[in-house]
């Protein structure tokens, strides 16, 4: 017995380290998030930035449903709606889309090839709060837009700010060039952290994980960080020449100077388009990793998944100007983006059949993380088919910037992204927390949310077939839209339903939920091997594997899969 | 489909919707649009075959596969993939996409490099921040937001060739039922034409947003009988009325900053806001924004602001005398 044993009795016996953990203030709490440089602290505060911003995007996309609810309303100015679908669609971008990705990514990547953190835990810390002011910065714009001295204007120039509408000429006062900055800045977060991790994934896989025993969430990250290196660079490079546009006096796109307005929609799509993809496929390595599990089967197909992975990304590099169909492209140049927009619609479909290849012959479960998977797959098979109608350029001279369009993109966006992070927030939240979500209040949340997003969704592909564009703030009376976009605002309200009820979830469970257990999926990755929360170096011995599924491994000791791969 | 579409909206909106004035993109009515929608139907037929057979195979899967209540426990076989199985929904969806391109191509071919026949009428069309500047070199017509094009009726075609061109920021041509939107891009011309084949109102409006009041760049086509059509330019080519009694009217337009931005007859150039030769023979003001009357056009005047929130005409606080006196003298302007 020494000394500080001694103290620990005086505390009424509590062991040392846990008055120690007990003593600290909210203040040394705080702290140590803020300084912290471990990927778990950091995943789970990307994550919390992300929802943060989500709710605010939500809040957005509210308002423009309850001015368009019914024509010719003005409940909101025509110059705050069109910041307001502004502010959404960048929002939700690169402010919610981005910091997610990078979020789970940043915590799970580590875990699931067997490390202790990423590769440069401290360009980790730089990468998430250069984003948080990239964010911060775009909605300082609300109040310092005009200059600290006039009152505040958020950008009204739309998410991709085609130019010339971004010229000192057409916008006066700092909102685009807060906009430019804001996401300038939040691009260089990106870049850095997209290199952390392709680092991390290269070099830091425990011993036995050949690249062919990864688990498949961690390929689909490798290939969607080397997206971000080279589809955030033109768009960087595309900000610097806006910004010396409207400072330094050059003409890149300043039309009026003999610039080029065409040249914009190029920069911006060759980034835009990878986006979509750097956005959708951490989701399918979310359902790459859920389906298997609650169907209790290996992934079907798994080199085929990785090359389809690899496929779309490629190919993915290729298809920007299927947004500039509209623009007047030679029939030739229009032909070619038709060929490799729906060149993208194989290997997609690859990955559709290997998810229901690795169902087939299951016994399925339908916990909440799986009822979110199979609505995925369902909406993302609609996107599939809506996007090769918006692939064959003559339709899309009708469906561009038509309602079909907004459709077609929530449908990816929200149906496929937000319910794959939905699932995934369902299924690594025990993980993280150590505590279950409650199941009752995770169905309550999938059903409103479903009803809520198909009211909304499906109906706003007709409006879009009868002729309304997008982005504007009213619309006739005689056009026939009225009923059509008074029922897409109903769905609204079943959708905040649903995101309260997981909130409600999220902070109830913290507090009261069952306790986890280090595995209580029956899952086969490592993330499941350590304990829940995982510790601070998430291993005390660095796991050895030899296969894709070493729990797998451990619970079938007779059956293993190495035999097999 | 238009029809089905706006029924529901007629009886519990209350709002009354001319089926044939819903710009659907599935009634077409000009050449162009028409093969866009066949292509469509092509294209909907098979993905929706394509979305019934998948879909269809995921229900069948749920159902089959579930987890029963008396389960034994035990994990079903691992499968880890299949060669073949996999070759096989690669092949397909290869072919369906083979089968798409190639009709696409084709439509695409058909549409875009259309050969312009000598009957064919040459039309501008100026995009500016929110109105439609209209021109036609070869008549000598200058208007605006309302196109007027004659039918191609009994063999005899008569398409409109436009040329689209922005004076400021990047616009769209859509009238769903002509033809599909082509961007107007300052500094470079673009083109697309249209062929109605009966008479009739077409409802359109830009396509790609342009700032503030996007949402008040309405199009209105009206494609008109060859004969009316005749009548139409003969009319717009005339001079501009030049009542006496409105002379006081006038003497206020020539006066105020009117001038600075419209143009009332004469070398009728370009200038900032719509030529108003022949204002009133137009159905609508401020592009779409309100019905043409006089009472309109004067509240128009006093108060551009409260009908179009952000729009460039300035406000030009005329007494109710001089207001009157321009009205009236505008309203000749047949």
């Amino acid at each position: 017995m020494n000394d500080t044993s001694h103290l620990g009795e005086i505390a009424g016996g509590m062991p040392l380290a846990a008055r120690a953990a007990d003593d600290r203030t909210v203040l040394d709490t705080l702290h140590s998030w803020l300084v912290t440089v471990d990927h778990k602290k950091l995943g789970l505060m990307y994550i919390l930035y992300g929802l943060g911003f989500l709710f605010i995007g939500g809040l957005e996309a509210t308002l423009i449903r309850i001015q368009l609810i019914a024509p010719g309303l003005h409940v909101i100015a025509p110059v705050a709606f069109n910041q307001l679908f502004t502010m959404h669609g960048t929002t939700m971008v690169f402010l919610v889309g981005m910091p997610l990705i990078f979020g789970f990514a940043n915590y799970l990547v580590p875990l699931m090839i067997g490390a202790r953190d990423l590769a440069f835990p401290r360009l980790n810390a730089f990468g998430l709060w250069l984003s948080v002011f990239g964010g911060l910065l775009l909605y300082f714009s609300y109040i310092g837009g005009q200059g600290l001295s006039g009152a505040g204007s958020a950008p009204d120039v739309g998410w991709f700010a085609y130019a010339p509408l971004t010229a000192k000429a057409f916008s006066k006062g700092h909102s685009t060039d807060y906009w430019t900055l804001g996401i300038l800045v939040s691009g260089f977060g990106s870049i850095a952290t997209a290199a952390n991790i392709i680092t991390t994934i290269v070099c830091m896989r425990c011993r036995g994980m050949s690249l062919t025993r990864m688990p498949l969430l961690a390929w689909l990250y490798l290939v969607v960080c080397g997206m971000v290196l080279i589809a955030v660079s033109p768009l960087t490079a595309a900000q610097v020449m806006l910004l010396l546009d409207r400072f330094a006096g050059s003409h890149f796109f300043d039309t009026q100077a003999g610039g080029s307005a065409v040249l914009w929609m190029h920069f911006f799509w060759i980034f835009g388009h990878p986006e979509v993809y750097i956005l959708v496929i951490p989701a399918f390595a979310f359902a790459s990793e859920i389906i298997p599990v609650f169907s209790r089967k290996a992934i079907f197909g798994y080199p085929v998944m990785v090359g389809a992975t690899c496929a779309i990304a490629f190919v993915s590099l290729g298809v920007w100007a299927h947004h500039m169909f509209t623009v007047g492209m030679t029939s030739t140049g229009n032909t070619f983006f038709v060929v490799s927009t729906m060149m993208i619609g194989v290997p997609t479909g690859i990955k559709i059949f290997n998810w229901l290849g690795t169902m087939w012959g299951g016994k399925l479960r339908f916990a909440t993380p799986m009822l979110f998977s199979i609505a995925f797959l369902f909406q993302f098979l609609i996107a599939g088919l809506t996007g090769i109608m918006l692939a064959c350029a003559p339709w899309d001279w009708q469906l561009n910037d038509s309602y079909f369009l907004i459709a077609h993109f929530h449908y990816v966006l929200v149906g496929a992204i937000v319910f794959m992070i939905f699932a995934a927030i369902y299924y690594w939240f025990p993980k993280a927390t150590g505590r279950l979500l409650s199941e009752r209040l995770g169905k309550w949340h999938f059903w409103l949310f479903l009803i809520g997003f198909h009211m909304t969704f499906d109906t706003m592909h007709f409006p879009g077939i009868l002729g309304m564009p997008r982005r504007i703030y009213t619309y006739e009376a005689d056009r026939g839209w009225g009923t059509l976009n008074l029922i897409c605002t109903i769905g609204v309200a079943f959708q905040i339903a649903g995101v309260l009820i997981m909130s409600v979830n999220l902070l109830r469970s913290l507090r009261k939920g069952k306790p986890a257990g280090s595995d209580p999926w029956d899952a086969w990755t490592l993330e499941w091997s350590t304990s829940s929360p995982p510790p601070e170096y998430n291993f005390s011995e660095i796991p050895t594997v030899k296969s894709r599924r070493p729990l797998w491994d451990l619970k079938h000791p007779a059956d293993p899969d190495w035999k097999y791969e | 489909m238009a029809m089905l579409l706006a029924a529901p909206q007629a009886l519990c909106g209350g709002q009354r919707v001319d089926p044939a004035l819903v710009p659907s993109m599935f009634a077409p009515e000009s050449a162009p649009a028409h093969s866009i929608s066949h292509l469509a139907g092509f294209v909907l037929a098979i993905t929706g075959g394509m979305f019934a057979l998948v879909a269809g195979l995921l229900i069948y899967v749920i159902v089959r596969y579930r987890r029963r209540p008396n389960d034994d426990g035990m994990e079903p076989a691992q499968v880890y993939g299949s060669g073949p199985v996999e070759a096989a929904w690669t092949t397909v969806p290869l072919l369906i996409v083979v089968a798409f391109t190639l009709t696409t191509a084709r439509v695409i071919q058909e549409v875009q490099d259309a050969r312009e026949p000598a009957s064919a009428v040459n039309v501008q069309i100026i995009g500016h921040q929110w109105w439609w500047e209209i021109r036609y070199p070869e008549l000598g017509i200058v208007t605006a937001n309302e196109l007027h094009v004659p039918v191609s009726q009994g063999g005899e075609r008569r398409p409109a060739f436009l040329d689209l061109r922005s004076a400021d920021v990047v616009h769209s041509f859509w009238v769903p039922r002509l033809m599909g939107k082509i961007d107007l891009v300052p500094n470079k011309v673009n083109s697309m034409w249209i062929e109605p084949e009966r008479p009739g109102l077409f409802l359109g409006q830009c396509g790609t947003y342009c700032g503030t009041e996007h949402a008040y760049m309405l199009i209105r086509v009206f494609a008109d009988l060859p004969q009316d059509f005749d009548r139409w330019a003969e009319q717009q080519k005339a001079p501009p009325e030049n009542d006496p009694s409105a002379a006081a009217g006038r003497r206020v337009f020539e006066r105020t900053a009117c001038v600075n931005c419209h143009v009332i007859g004469g070398a009728r150039d370009r200038r900032f806001g719509p030529d108003l030769t022949h204002l009133m023979s137009r159905s609508t003001l401020a592009s779409g924004a309100l019905s043409n009357s006089p009472a309109a056009l004067r509240a128009w005047i006093n108060s551009p602001e409260q009908f179009k929130p952000g729009v460039l005409m300035p406000t030009m606080n005329l007494s109710d005398n001089d207001l009157d006196k321009l009205v009236a003298y505008l309203s000749t302007l047949k």
